[in-house]
C-alpha cells in the first residue's frame, strides 16, 4: 500500500506489517531492512521503508505507580490515550509535542520537545527505561544505568537502533486541566526575543510568528506563556471538576484543498487576521489543555489544506550566540522568496538533553511550506543560513535535507552511522530518511 | 445494578476496541476467548486505563456442551453480551474440504447462535439484557467469493432478527452489527477503499451508540447501507453474472 508522513511527501509503496504480539514482531526481524512506525506524524520520510512495521496494535498499558507517576506502556500507546487515562487522576505528560496523536515509541525515537523545553527538557528527560528489540528479536533493557550506550543512541535515534517495545516514563502532577495563559503581542523580532528572555521563568512558552511581515514589523509575533492552573486559580464553577474541559469541536478537513487556496496573498491575509485577533485578546486568560497544547488537533487532517502535493516543514535551531542574526536572515530570505509560510512557530530552547537530542540552547524556528518549486528552491538557502550560524536540523520534520548538510552541521550523526555499522544495525533497521542521509 | 459486558471472541481487534469503549463508560468487562493467555495483557490494560473490574474466561465457540458451565462460572449474568466470534476461512478450501467448511459454518453461525440463545433464556428469566451480534454484509447476499462464510453470517443475521422479533415487547434488546470492511487482522494486506473501511474504534463507537439508542441493525460506514440495498435488490438474472 501507499504510505507517507504527515507532510504527504514523499509517498512510497510499502508492505505494512502490523504485529499483535512480541513474538510476531520478533518474527519480522529476519535481517531485511525495515522501520517501525507509530501514528505517522513525522512530516517527511522518517517512518517510511519498503517494509514498514506499524506498532499501533502493540499498545497496552502495563503499570502505573501513583507514588512516582511512572507509567509503563507499550510503544504503540498514544499520548492522547495517556492523557485520557491519567489527566482525570491528576497526571499530565511531562513533555508533549504540539499534537497528542503521536505514539510513545515515536516520541522516544524523535526525542520530541514541547513548550517547556527551556524549563524542563525534552521527552527523553522523563524516560526511565525502555525495552529495545534488536536484530534477531533479542530484547535489551536500556536505562541510564543499564546499557547506557544504547539508551543514549536510541533517544532521538529515529528508530534506527531497534524497535522500542515498551517504556517507563514519568508523568507530572497537575491540579487541573486548565492553563493560565499570558499573551504578549510583539511588534517585531527584537520585541519577540526580548519577551522570551523576560519571561524565561515561565514553564511553557512559544510564539506564533508572522513570516509574511516585512520591514519594521518583520518577525512580529504572538508570544504565549503558560502555567498549569491550580484549583484555586479556577472560577468557582470549575473548581468542583477541575479536569473537565469543554471539548474540541472536532472539525475535519474533508477533502484536499486545491493548490491555489494557499497562496502568498491568502497566507498574508491569514497572518494579518491572526495577529490582530490575538493582539486584541486579554493578556491573561484561562484555557483548556487541548486549546493550549494542541490547537491544530482540533482540525483533523489539517494537512489536507496543502492539497495533494503535500507540504514540507523546515525546523532548525540556531544557537544563542548568533540567534538574532540567524533568525533575521531566515525571515529575510523567506520574504524575499515570496514562499510564505502559513504556520510558523518560534521557541526558546534550553540545553541539549540526550546524546542525539535535536534541541540546544538557542532558538528554534518551525516553518510549513506547500510543496512548490518556489519553496523547494528556498530550502538550500535556509539550510545555508542555519549552517552559517552554527545551527542544526530536526529530522522528525525533514523530507529533503542533503546528507552532506546534515553531517557537516551535526557531526553526531557521523558517529551514529559508524555505530550502526559496527553493531550490525544498519542492515536491519533503515528508513527512506536514513538511506537519503547516509545513516 | 452495576453494569457489565461479556465479550465473546475477545481476541479480535473489534472486540478489543469494544472492551475499551464499554469500560470507558464504567462497565465491568468479562473477556472470553479460547486462548486466555493472550487476554492477560488486555485485562491489565483495560483495568489500568479505565479503573473497572476486568476478568478473562476460557470459551470455545465450538464446544457447545460446555456453554452452560461457562455461563455458570461467570462472576455475574452480564447486562450486555457482545458476540465477536468468527473466522473468515478460505472459500476455495471450504468448497473442497467439508471439514473446513463445517468449521466456518459452526464458528460463524452455530456457536454464536447457540451461546446467544442460551443467554437469551437467562436474560428473559431476569427480564432484561442487551444482545449484540457481529454479523457481516457478506450475509446479505451470497457471492461466489465467500458464500460459505456468507451463508453462515446470513444464518446468524436471521437468528438475531428472530430473537429481536421475539423480545420486541420486552426489555431485552438485540442489535445486529454489519461492520463492512474493518482494518483488522482479518483484512490485513488487502487493499481496501478507505471510504468503506472503518477502524476498530469506529466500530466500537457505533456499537456503543447502537446499544444506547436501541438501534436494531447497524452498518458502520453509512455508505454500506446503500451498497447492500442495491446488491440485495439486483434481480438474480443480473446478480448471478456479477463478480463482486
Amino acid at each position: 500500500m501507499q504510505i507517507s508522513g504527515w507532510g504527504r511527501y514523499p509517498r512510497i509503496q510499502a508492505k505494512l506489517s502490523t504485529p499483535r504480539s512480541e513474538a510476531a514482531l520478533a518474527a519480522l526481524l529476519d535481517g531485511g531492512p525495515l522501520i517501525a512506525r507509530g501514528m505517522g506524524r513525522a512530516y517527511g520520510d522518517s517512518a517510511l521503508a519498503a517494509h514498514t512495521v506499524s506498532m499501533l496494535r502493540l499498545n497496552h498499558m502495563i503499570d502505573f505507580d501513583p507514588q512516582t507517576g511512572q507509567l509503563v506502556a507499550e510503544a504503540g500507546v498514544t499520548l492522547q490515550e495517556i492523557i485520557r487515562a491519567f489527566l482525570p487522576r491528576g497526571w499530565f505528560l511531562s513533555v508533549t509535542p504540539g499534537t497528542q496523536f503521536v505514539s510513545l515509541g515515536g516520541a522516544i525515537a524523535a526525542d520530541v520537545h514541547g513548550k517547556n523545553h527551556h524549563s524542563e527538557g525534552a521527552f527523553s528527560a522523563f524516560v526511565d527505561w525502555f525495552d529495545l528489540m534488536g536484530p534477531g528479536g533479542t530484547v535489551t533493557r536500556c536505562s541510564r544505568t543499564e546499557n547506557k550506550e544504547l539508551f543514549g543512541w536510541t533517544l532521538g535515534g529515529m528508530g534506527l537502533t531497534g524497535i522500542v517495545l515498551r517504556a517507563a516514563i514519568r508523568l507530572k502532577r497537575v491540579h487541573s486541566g486548565w492553563i493560565r495563559q499570558t499573551t504578549i503581542a510583539a511588534q517585531n523580532l527584537d520585541q519577540a526575543l526580548a519577551a522570551f528572555e523576560d519571561t524565561y521563568s515561565a514553564t511553557y512558552s512559544m510564539a506564533w510568528i508572522d513570516c509574511a511581515a516585512t520591514g519594521d514589523t518583520m518577525g512580529r509575533s504572538i508570544v504565549m506563556n503558560g502555567e498549569h492552573a491550580l484549583r484555586a486559580d479556577l472560577p468557582a464553577t470549575h473548581r468542583a471538576r477541575p479536569f473537565d474541559i469543554p471539548g474540541h469541536s472536532g472539525k475535519s478537513i474533508p477533502f484536499d484543498f486545491p493548490g491555489f487556496v494557499l497562496n502568498p496573498w491568502s497566507v498574508r491575509a491569514f497572518n494579518e487576521f491572526y495577529f490582530r485577533m490575538n493582539a486584541r485578546k486579554p493578556a491573561q486568560s484561562l484555557v483548556g489543555w487541548e486549546n493550549f497544547f494542541y490547537p491544530l488537533d482540533a482540525v483533523r487532517d489539517w494537512n489536507r489544506i496543502y492539497g495533494r502535493k503535500g507540504f514540507m516543514q523546515f525546523q532548525c535551531v540556531v544557537p544563542l550566540e548568533s540567534h538574532a542574526e540567524g533568525l533575521r536572515a531566515i525571515l529575510d530570505a523567506i520574504s524575499r522568496s515570496g514562499a510564505g509560510s502559513f504556520l510558523a512557530v518560534l521557541k526558546r530552547f534550553g540545553a541539549q538533553d540526550s546524546r542525539l537530542s535535536f534541541p540546544m540552547e538557542g532558538y528554534t524556528l518551525a516553518l510549513d511550506f506547500p510543496m512548490t518549486t518556489r519553496a523547494l528552491a528556498l530550502m538550500p538557502e535556509l539550510d545555508r543560513i542555519t549552517a552559517d550560524h552554527g545551527g542544526r536540523f530536526y529530522l522528525a520534520k525533514d523530507s529533503r535535507l542533503p546528507a552532506q548538510t546534515l553531517l557537516d552541521t551535526d557531526p553526531r550523526w557521523q558517529k551514529f552511522a559508524a555505530m550502526r555499522r559496527q553493531k550490525g544495525l544498519a542492515g536491519q533497521f533503515a528508513s527512506a530518511q536514513s538511506e537519503r542521509l547516509g545513516l | 445494578m452495576s453494569r457489565s459486558i461479556l465479550i465473546l471472541g475477545a481476541n479480535s481487534d473489534i472486540a478489543r476496541a469494544c472492551a475499551h469503549r464499554f469500560a470507558q463508560d464504567g462497565y465491568a468487562v468479562r473477556l472470553a476467548a479460547r486462548d486466555t493467555n493472550a487476554l492477560a495483557s488486555d485485562v491489565t490494560d483495560i483495568a489500568l486505563r479505565h479503573r473497572v473490574d476486568v476478568t478473562a474466561h476460557a470459551f470455545d465457540a465450538l464446544d457447545t456442551p460446555g456453554f452452560a458451565a461457562f455461563l455458570d462460572a461467570l462472576p455475574e449474568l452480564p447486562g450486555t453480551v457482545l458476540c465477536a466470534v468468527g473466522v473468515m476461512g478460505d472459500q476455495d478450501q471450504s468448497q473442497t474440504d467439508p471439514d473446513a467448511a463445517a468449521r466456518v459454518l459452526r464458528s460463524n453461525f452455530e456457536g454464536p447462535a447457540l451461546i446467544l440463545g442460551l443467554l437469551a433464556e437467562r436474560f428473559e428469566a431476569r427480564g432484561s439484557g442487551t444482545i449484540i451480534g457481529i454479523s457481516s454484509v457478506a450475509g446479505d447476499r451470497g457471492r461466489a467469493s465467500n458464500y460459505v462464510y456468507g451463508a453462515a453470517k446470513a444464518g446468524f443475521t436471521a437468528f438475531l432478527s428472530g430473537m429481536r422479533n421475539r423480545f420486541a415487547r420486552s426489555d431485552i434488546h438485540v442489535v445486529t452489527v454489519k461492520p463492512g470492511f474493518v482494518a483488522t487482522r482479518m483484512t490485513e494486506g488487502l487493499d481496501l477503499n478507505p471510504r468503506l473501511t472503518a477502524q476498530p474504534d469506529e466500530v466500537a463507537d457505533a456499537i456503543f451508540a447502537a446499544q444506547t439508542k436501541r438501534r436494531n441493525v447497524i452498518y458502520v460506514k453509512p455508505l454500506w447501507r446503500w451498497i447492500m440495498t442495491i446488491i440485495r435488490v439486483l434481480p438474480e438474472v443480473v446478480f448471478k453474472k456479477t463478480s463482486l
